[in-house]
């Protein structure tokens, strides 16, 4: 046995998938009685700590350890038996039991075999009374509020192991109370010496709650540092990856000649979705979109294309209000959209290279004026040629490209359809360089033709290079848009991180 | 060109029939003796494509709702339904005509009915249409008041027992609905829409495709086949059956569309191959009765016909196709 402060621990973790690192020699302890915030984007490797430190992943390299112990878990039920418990964002509980069968399932009290209800109901009615919830242990779970269920769920992670509580975005489903009260649980589990993880994309959480924070980036641990020592600004650059230095470079090209509006958003938003932003955007110009993962800015995008529609403010498309509703209205006036999840809501995975080019083009033209195989062939070969698009035939299943091709086809089934917006939502993320450097060059093809473009992305550097303005979302609402001097990493990097008042 | 066109009529499904074909020539030397009397053309090949035609309906509509990702369980109890319909009308002295045309819009309606439960509602297609199944044939029973409603109109009975051209007429339904279908998805681009939606619905929606429409439409389609369907077999018994009419036959028509290359999954699709299914599951039917077989055996014979041409179609046997070839050519070297 080695001496240790840390409740549990894991030295120099690795995990590969394929040929993919996901964790690189990755430490993290955890002490007793903290809350540790873990950070880091999407893909930086967070959820696979996460399953490993739980059991349901086992690393290919490092070792945990409990107690200064080292363990081998093989499940999520092994740890449990450890003390390692978690608490997901959707609440995996039953909704159609009672509240009181939730917290025992599995370990109910028995009397001569059969399910002690009664003594049941009361141990849970104590249970709750540590949580601060004097609700009926005999009610139905799914009768409650999400933050009910949430802090029923904590309880019952911590009576079943005690140690260690991993809270995996709790509070993403949770209004401002609801946070609130979960918080005042929390506290009170650190009081009583549990070691808990605290995953969140809310930054003001995490300065509310933690008190050490470890941040990940690309499957690399950053750094581990008590939350006390470090500013919001640190904060940000750390998770980004952008260096002081370069906070001083801006951007060198100058305000392009402001030429006609396309469309113009006033108070456009929606209910708990995003706070109404007013924005204006003219022919050929780029709107960086900049903010961190949960700010808003993928709801934005939804809103603009009609997904979610907007439930206040108007859009004003080349001097006319216009209502768009759905995807079919937001296409019909020009509009296209390359969603942030490439595989769930992009590509047709069985379907060819040739039809899902002509997709979108087909669905403009209706069910009616079909295209033939011949103009197809012709619309696919020229946009997949324009794109550069590397497959060996267009009629191969478009799953077997690479991740980079699929963008470019994605790019180039709205390309087919000559719009004059088009809203690309992270179209960079997870493709090779060949491909990211295609992209951002169609961006700026694009962007001097006359188009104009939405782009989301963390990228900071690329949204730097093309971006004629940058807006930054930030708790679900446009907190700042940047033009000229200002646009530059260390401007929005700084407009992220500040709280309260408005940069800029 | 034509080489081309050949090669795509060799596939699994077509080998697949004529295999069953020559096996039930081989139990019974006079299967592929056809015959003309009075007018139309009999044999044992002949029942097949007659006794299959309800299912070849069937698997037209289920066909496409199963590329959308989704699968209609009521078809059997729509069949019932219509028949009933159908049936009680002529009986009480309404036109034939009308007759026809008020069950086929019950099997429209019925096909609404479902294609709203899952576009608008986002019901899970198996829940949504098991509804129908269930309540349709009750409903059916009730438009007969429980017993067999047996008729005498010729027109009626023509749609069962007639002939056009030297063939059943359910075989000229079948094959003018099935060439009608066809060119109505691939001559237009619902064809593709249907695919779109069956591989990624929120990636078809999202390219600007009205998916709640086309699942509508498309659940319409195998609800009006259907219709069709259960006016055949009522036709052909003179009477509508509430309790038997289309019993199982919507787990045929699944099996005909998988057998055709459909994927439960959704995606690809192609609705004569389906219909080339119905006709191995009625020619596997066939050969069992004309064989001489006791019929014990018709059950489980076609059970492994059935796992044999699926297992030939399962990625695992592509899989050790390809295994083999490459041992092949590494052996030849």
């Amino acid at each position: 046995m080695e001496q240790t402060a840390f409740r549990m621990e894991a030295r120099g973790v690795s995990k590969i998938f394929g040929n993919h690192t996901a964790l690189d020699a990755v430490e993290f302890g955890l002490l007793p009685g903290e809350v540790h915030a873990l950070l880091g984007e999407n893909g930086a490797g967070k959820s696979t700590l996460i399953k490993i430190l739980t059991g349901a992943y086992q690393p290919d390299g490092g070792k945990i350890l409990v107690d200064g112990e080292e363990v081998v878990l093989n499940s999520p039920l092994h740890a449990q038996s450890f003390g390692i418990g978690a608490v997901y964002q959707e609440v995996n509980l039953l909704p159609n039991r009672s509240v009181a069968e939730n917290l025992f399932l599995g370990h109910q009290p028995t009397r001569f075999g059969l399910v002690d209800r009664r003594r049941m109901d009361r141990e849970a009615r104590v249970l709750l009374q540590r949580y601060g919830l004097g609700i009926d242990p005999s009610s139905e779970l799914g009768t409650h509020s999400v933050a009910v269920q949430q802090i029923v769920a904590i309880a019952r992670a911590v009576q079943l192991s005690g140690k260690v509580l991993i809270l995996d975005e709790p509070t993403a489903s949770l209004d401002r109370d609801e946070v609130q009260r979960l918080f005042e649980v929390v506290a009170g589990l650190k009081r009583d010496g549990l070691a808990i993880v605290f995953i969140t994309h809310f930054l003001d959480q995490v300065f509310a709650l933690a008190d050490r924070v470890t941040i990940l980036r690309n499957g690399k641990l950053i750094d581990t540092r008590r939350l006390d020592e470090l500013t919001r600004t640190e904060l940000v650059r750390k998770m980004l990856g952008k260096d002081i230095a370069f906070s001083g470079s801006t951007s060198l090209k100058t305000e392009r000649p402001v030429t006609d509006v396309l469309i113009d958003y006033e108070g456009y938003g929606k209910k708990r979705s995003v706070h109404p932003f007013s924005l204006t955007i003219h022919k050929g110009e780029v709107i960086g979109v900049a903010g961190l993962l949960g700010s808003g800015r993928t709801e934005m995008a939804r809103i603009m294309f009609g997904i979610d529609p907007a439930d206040q403010g108007t859009a004003t498309l080349n001097g006319r209000p216009v209502a768009i509703k759905t995807a079919v209205d937001a296409i019909k006036h020009g509009f296209g959209f390359c969603p942030e999840d490439r595989k769930a809501d992009g590509i047709f995975g069985e379907l060819s290279v040739r039809e899902n080019i002509v997709i979108a083009l087909q669905g403009k033209l209706g069910w009616f004026r079909a295209l033939n195989r011949d103009e197809q062939l012709d619309l696919a070969g020229q946009f997949g040629e324009a794109m550069d698009i590397r497959a060996a035939s267009l009629d191969m299943p478009v799953k077997l490209l690479s991740g980079g091709n699929q963008q470019k086809v994605i790019l180039a089934r709205w390309l087919a359809t000559d719009p004059a917006f088009l809203i690309l939502d992270e179209p960079t993320r997870g493709i090779d360089v060949g491909a990211h450097a295609e992209i951002v060059r169609t961006i700026n093809r694009l962007r001097d033709d006359g188009m104009a473009l939405v782009v989301i992305s963390s990228e900071l550097d690329e949204v730097v290079a093309y971006s004629s303005r940058i807006v930054v979302m930030r708790d679900r609402e446009m907190v700042a848009e940047l033009r000229g001097e200002d646009i530059s990493p260390g401007v929005i990097v700084q407009a992220i991180a500040t709280h309260g008042e408005k940069a800029a | 060109m034509n080489r081309l066109a050949f090669g795509r009529l060799v596939n699994t499904q077509t080998v697949a029939l004529v295999g069953v074909l020559l096996l039930n020539w081989l139990l019974f030397p006079g299967f592929f003796k056809i015959e003309w009397q009075d007018g139309r053309l009999f044999g044992s090949l002949i029942d097949v494509l007659n006794r299959g035609a309800p299912v070849a309906i069937l698997a037209i509509g289920m066909t496409a709702v199963i590329a959308t990702k989704g699968v209609d369980l009521s078809v059997g109890a729509v069949m019932a339904m219509a028949g009933a319909v159908a049936a009680t009308l002529v009986v009480a002295g309404y036109p034939t005509a009308l007759a026809i045309v008020a069950a086929l819009a019950v099997g429209l309606l019925c096909g609404l009915w479902n294609g709203i439960l899952v576009a608008l509602l986002d019901i899970q297609p198996i829940i949504a249409t098991l509804v129908l199944m269930v309540a349709g044939r009750g409903i059916a029973q009730l438009i007969t008041e429980g017993s067999i409603v047996t008729f005498s109109d010729p027109a009626l009975i023509f749609i069962g027992t007639g002939s056009l051209f030297g063939f059943p007429m359910p075989v000229v339904i079948a094959f003018t609905l099935l060439v009608l279908v066809t060119l109505a998805v691939r001559k237009t681009a619902i064809g593709l829409f249907i695919e779109a939606v069956g591989v990624n619905r929120s990636a078809a929606t999202l390219a600007g495709i009205r998916s709640r429409l086309l699942l509508i439409v498309v659940y319409a389609l195998s609800g009006l086949c259907a219709a069709i369907a259960g006016l055949i077999v009522t036709a052909d018994i003179h009477g509508a059956d509430a309790n038997n009419a289309g019993l199982w036959l919507e787990l045929d028509a699944i099996l005909a569309a998988v057998i055709g290359g459909t994927s439960l999954l959704g995606g690809r699709f192609s609705i004569a191959m389906s219909v080339v299914g119905a006709l191995i599951i009625q020619a596997m039917n066939t050969g069992i009765l004309v064989s001489g077989f006791p019929p014990e055996f018709n059950l489980v014979v076609k059970a492994g016909m059935i796992t044999l041409i699926l297992v030939i179609q399962s990625p695992f046997s592509s899989q050790f196709m390809n295994w083999l070839g490459r041992r092949n050519r590494g052996a030849a070297r």
